[in-house]
């Protein structure tokens, strides 16, 4: 599978390398662990940093704090009860890692989702994005010093998240989707709420701008600050918005369709400079977008069952002498238990998806038992920590926070 | 003298506010109590999951500094160390650390299943609860828990703190 670039072009061509002044002798050398308990690391990274006065010579993220057993844990459940384990992925987004893992899973099952259904998870995902970058946009802005914008960027936040749960009875922790479908339909009250947010956001993304844009700090700590060449950026593997912000065009979304995105009109938005306030300005763009997107979705929403009618194990097995009504397709769906063996079939899929911190990719191996041989997650988070030992050279100590804060890492999705 | 008692204001059990006065009255425990359950300063440490639900509850929605509760970035100048998240082998020795950090009295709050029992993950690199190393004081179940139930859990160890008897001197 390679990197399409066909619909933009790499703006950039130079790096930008700082000569840093290495001084004579060990003596000036200084070794600082920063985490793995620290507020501005995101959770629980550690980054070992070579000093030279404040000039970072060498730097080396240590990852593995938050290292939970995700994929061997995967192969004892089926594949019904890993969506659970797939919220606490990313759970900033959770709703996004439901749907990457389900697309996957049905690839494996050659099932189909329903229209209603492909349409409400790409409004979770969208939903699910907003979450994820204002998170990002309140923790970036505390970490350069911007307090303000945490609390204003949190109110709209709790908005989402209080939908999230009136859709599925949790704000975190969504386990949204099923295989085949989604587990709830929405009501018209929270359409209704919904639309009343998607009117009102614009004028939030406006408010954050006008809190931050002109604030020459601001500009001061993410103007030029960690710039990445969109070349280099393609070479270290970034995705989202830490690769389109050097200006190179790929997303998912539009590169590789799934769900209903392919009938959905959105832009991508691209940075130019590749530096942290070009990639700010990306995501401050997606968001628009995101909000664009979940207005054509109400508007487009299409009647129908919400689960695809040979959607296996849906919740779980049927209790031996329990009575279940079969009125509903969900209903019909969830007694309908298949044995483990004959339905998966072997081979080995993967999927990816875009979410809010780039590209996720769930890979599986089949060997035709309902639970995977193997699972493994490619997570843009791990590899983003990977880019921060070469975009963390060279630069000062502060300038590695901004770096961090601006590749969007969640220590959950890179441990795993 | 016998007017200005029928003017205390009772600002908790047993500890009485003389008006004009600036001046309160009640036995040294339970006002030493008091001022510490109004002022507890958890450490700014997330862990997982829990920890973004905890940076929920401090923000303006549910305002946890109207408790008194505010964040310190350092354990040095902390009284509680809130468990946000799954607790790992590898990061235990780092909690454990943070917490002798940390001046006396101090407190422990296991929020979320994890940090309580060790949640879905019984895997070979997950500490199976944040009881297994560190005293912890209040538990606050859920998958994450609401900030509503971290309210809860704050307002239980608040509880917690009055009824303690002289842990404010070593005499005592």
């Amino acid at each position: 599978m390679g990197l399409k670039l066909n619909r933009g072009q790499i703006l950039m061509t130079e790096t930008t390398t700082l000569d840093v002044p290495v001084s004579q002798g060990d003596e000036d050398k200084y070794l600082l662990k920063l985490g793995p308990q620290h507020p501005a690391t995101h959770g629980v990274l550690r980054v070992d940093i070579e000093l030279d006065g404040e000039t970072i010579i060498d730097c080396d993220p240590q990852v593995g704090y938050l290292h939970r057993g995700f994929e061997k844990l995967a192969e004892h459940r089926t594949y019904a009860q890993n969506i659970v384990l797939t919220d606490r992925l990313d759970y900033i987004a959770a709703m996004a890692n439901n749907v990457g893992y389900c697309e996957a899973v049905e690839k494996l099952l050659a099932i189909d989702v329903p229209d209603r259904a492909k349409y409400l998870r790409v409004m979770v995902c969208e939903m699910s994005r907003l979450t994820g970058h204002l998170l990002w946009l309140a923790t970036h802005a505390l970490d350069i010093g911007a307090m303000t914008v945490f609390l204003y960027a949190f109110r709209e936040r709790e908005t989402l998240l209080e939908l999230f749960a009136e859709l599925c009875g949790s704000r975190l922790t969504t386990t949204y989707t099923r295989l085949g479908g989604v587990r709830q339909d929405v009501t018209h009250e929270l359409m209704r709420k919904l639309e009343k947010f998607v009117d009102e956001f614009p004028a939030c993304i406006e408010e954050y701008e006008t809190l931050i844009d002109t604030n020459r700090i601001w500009l001061k700590r993410t103007i030029g600050v960690g710039t990445i060449s969109g070349e280099k950026a393609v070479d270290l593997c970034l995705t989202g918005a830490s690769l389109r912000g050097s200006g190179v065009d790929y997303d998912v979304r539009k590169h590789m369709p799934y769900a209903a995105y392919d009938k959905l009109d959105f832009e991508i938005p691209l940075g130019e400079t590749g530096d942290t306030y070009a990639r700010y300005r990306c995501r401050m763009e997606e968001m628009r977008q995101s909000n664009f997107i979940l207005r054509q979705c109400i508007e487009q929403l299409p009647p129908g069952p919400i689960v695809g009618d040979d959607a296996p194990d849906l919740v779980m097995p049927a209790k031996p002498g329990r009575k279940v009504e079969v009125d509903t397709p969900a209903r019909k769906a969830l007694i309908k238990l298949i044995d483990d063996r004959d339905v998966y079939m072997e081979g080995d899929v993967y999927v990816a998806t875009e979410v809010p911190k780039g590209e996720l990719g769930f890979y599986f191996i089949s060997d035709g038992m309902g639970r995977p041989y193997r699972m493994h997650i490619r997570s843009p988070s791990f590899i983003h920590i990977g880019a921060l030992a070469t975009m963390g050279k060279g630069v000062m100590v502060a300038d590695l926070i901004a770096i961090i804060g601006t590749l969007d890492v969640v220590l959950g999705e890179c441990d795993r | 003298m016998g007017k200005m008692n029928n003017d205390l204001v009772q600002i908790k059990d047993g500890i009485k506010y003389i008006p004009g006065a600036s001046a309160i009255v009640g036995p040294l425990n339970k006002i030493i109590n008091w001022g510490r359950a109004g002022s507890i300063w958890p450490a700014t440490f997330g862990l997982a999951c829990c920890a973004i639900e905890m940076m929920v509850a401090g923000a303006a929605t549910n305002d946890l500094d109207r408790f008194g509760i505010i964040f310190r970035a350092s354990p040095r100048q902390a009284d509680c160390l809130i468990l946000a998240g799954t607790i790992t082998k590898k990061m235990a020795p780092v909690v454990r650390r943070v917490y002798d950090q940390m001046p006396e009295p101090r407190y422990v709050l296991a929020m979320g299943s994890c940090a309580c029992s060790g949640g879905v993950f019984d895997t070979y690199s997950v500490v199976q609860g944040g009881d297994e190393f560190l005293p912890v004081d209040v538990y606050i179940p859920g998958c994450p828990p609401r900030p509503e139930a971290l309210l809860e859990g704050l307002m239980k160890l608040q509880e917690k703190i009055m009824q303690e008897q002289g842990r404010w001197s070593q005499f005592a």
